[in-house]
């Protein structure tokens, strides 16, 4: 194997290296926390750095390693999307109503990661309230791409895509609403993996969409994803969607030998929107997979083209009910000098919300007003049951369906900022697994004038088993997940 | 579909959102193109589908209605702006 420095390491590797005791959880994290340091003034991929509470979780991990009740992830340092709840440490969620929310509690899969022994390095840089394709929503200022410093890296979990692309951490968390796990993967060269609607817990985890909002991962590699995966999925009683299916060996079943798959391609996602050398790296993807013995077959997926109108009604609804509770009384932001109630909610919110925000509440507010219910709310939430139905049809004939992440690779800062409709348009291939609540992934697939693009690889219900495999075995015979941009090698 | 100002103006109150008037004519603009991108859903047929309850088809898990969570009220005020005597304070109400 290739001599990479540590940062370069895939997750699996480092952790093969703590048990072989190589290095120490000790060294591996002020590594990380040195890079952050050195490195992320550029990037601006973290909110919060914690390196006191990092450092004092390596040494325990340390502790453990050498007390024989190590996991697989014990001394492994990552970071966690400001999303997540994170007991004694701000989280924000990237806006100002939360600049000064220290939470009283951690999200079940921070808690499930700690139980495993990680290292929680800092709280990355995201999309105000996960709502953007760009990281440009940010009250904290947009994240740029390590590939080109004048590009965005995605969003909404940008800050987790930088520094994970970066080498400022092993793995990160992320969530994905509409895209915002794959998306951001895709455009940073790493793997990104939204699992099953209901698979990891949405227990403190701020909720944006609560119908769509999953957790999944930012790794190297599908191995990496399957590493953490395995510790963030299961049942959690504080879910009320949380599923009871028992979590497979993710970490052993892709191991397994390459059988034979059946790989649909959707022909209407290779439509004029997409970049034609991103499609050629996605179409050349597909290739391998078929010398690997695969079956590429196309398939109908007649109403995926309502994906995005859909999603922006039944987003923003959510969020509009979701986002009430920032009034200013309980945690979080609250306006100075107002004379009676109804102007402190309303000057609370209009300080504490950007502008991005208040256009997502402000559609949401308006398809569940009366008299629109049924034209907007509940039309959508029928055109999501026909997608979820051609879904369902076409896994009744192939085992994975596979076709572009993004439209095009990252685009300049500042370029689709202005424009809603343009920047909602960068999910069109990914809001049709949230919409149907499907485990998707994005694998590099190759780059478009030097900049990662992604293939994105989509499966059954719970079949995350099948998909996390599809991509290791893919990574086996690739290299694209392997490469690193040159100013942070 | 297209919102006017004062369209936006009852959102906003709605919303409980204050907007001040040199944002009203951008934002009456997004959001008639944000419902323009929307409106494609009203020529798709749906006639006889049920709407979506459950990306997975399952109901909601009932728990036993018995007590499992301890009082933790000063650790959830730490967060708040304003308390006194275990109460959050607010701007008066009632005149």
């Amino acid at each position: 194997m290739l001599k990479r420095a540590m940062h370069e390491k895939t997750l699996t590797e480092l952790s093969d290296a703590l048990a072989a005791k190589q290095i120490s959880a000790r060294e591996l994290t002020e590594h990380y926390l040195g890079r952050i340091e050195q490195l992320d003034a550029d990037l601006n991929a973290f909110v919060t750095v914690t390196a006191e509470q990092a450092l004092a979780q390596a040494n325990a991990a340390d502790e453990r390693r050498a007390g024989g009740t190590a996991t697989a992830l014990t001394g492994i340092p990552i970071a966690h999307k400001d999303i997540f709840c994170t007991t004694g440490i701000k989280t924000s969620c990237g806006s100002r109503m939360l600049d000064n929310f220290v939470s009283p509690y951690n999200a079940s899969i921070v808690a499930k990661l700690e139980d495993a022994g990680v290292v929680m390095l800092g709280k990355t840089n995201m999309d105000e309230f996960a709502m953007g394709s760009s990281n440009e929503t940010s009250f904290y200022g947009p994240v740029r791409n390590p590939w080109d410093l004048e590009r965005v890296p995605g969003g909404s979990s940008g800050g987790s895509a930088a520094a994970v692309a970066a080498g400022l951490c092993g793995g990160a968390t992320g969530t994905d609403t509409g895209g915002s796990i794959r998306q951001p993967a895709a455009l940073t060269g790493l793997t990104g993996l939204k699992p099953t609607y209901g698979r990891a817990s949405r227990y403190g985890m701020i909720a944006f969409a609560s119908s769509l909002d999953q957790a999944g991962t930012l790794t190297r590699s599908a191995a990496d994803a399957a590493l953490l995966m395995q510790t963030m999925a299961g049942f959690d009683a504080n879910d009320s969607t949380s599923l009871a299916d028992p979590v497979p060996d993710y970490v052993t079943e892709i191991e397994s030998p390459w059988e034979k798959l059946r790989i649909g391609v959707p022909e209407n996602f290779f439509d004029d929107g997409l970049d034609a050398e991103n499609a050629a790296a996605v179409r050349a993807s597909l290739d391998v997979f078929e010398k690997l013995g695969a079956t590429i077959k196309s398939v109908q997926l007649e109403h995926v083209h309502l994906s995005v109108p859909v999603y922006y009604v039944v987003a923003p609804a959510e969020a509009s009910s979701n986002l009430s509770r920032y009034d200013g009384v309980r945690f979080g932001h609250r306006a100075e000098g107002a004379d009676d109630l109804i102007e402190f909610y309303m000057r609370t919110r209009a300080e504490g919300f950007g502008a991005e925000v208040k256009r997502r509440i402000l559609t949401g507010t308006y398809v569940l007003s009366a008299g629109y219910y049924d034209a907007y709310y509940l039309q959508a939430q029928k055109a999501r049951q026909l997608i979820a139905e051609d879904f369902k049809r076409a896994f009744a004939d192939v085992d994975l369906i596979a076709g572009p992440t993004t439209p095009t690779p990252a685009f300049p800062i500042g370029q689709k900022v202005g424009d809603p409709i343009e920047m909602y348009l960068n999910d069109i291939y990914t809001i049709g697994a949230n919409l149907a609540g499907l485990p998707a992934m994005s694998i590099p697939c190759g780059f478009v004038s030097g900049l990662p693009v992604g293939l994105q690889l989509i499966a059954p219900h719970l079949a995350e088993g099948r998909l996390l495999k599809a991509a290791h075995h893919f990574q086996l015979h690739t290299d694209w997940h392997r490469q690193v941009p040159e100013a942070y090698a | 579909m297209s919102l006017t100002p004062e369209d936006v103006k009852k959102l906003c109150a709605l919303a409980r959102l204050e907007i001040g008037p040199d944002e009203i004519r951008d934002l009456s603009a997004k959001l008639s193109d944000i419902m323009r991108l929307v409106g494609e859903l009203q020529a798709q047929d749906t006639q006889g589908v049920d709407p979506m309850a459950h990306p997975l088809e399952r109901p909601q898990r009932l728990r036993p209605d018995a007590v499992t969570e301890t009082n933790a009220r000063d650790l959830y005020q730490a967060n708040a702006p304003l308390v006194e005597q275990g109460l959050y304070l607010v701007p008066k109400v009632i005149e």
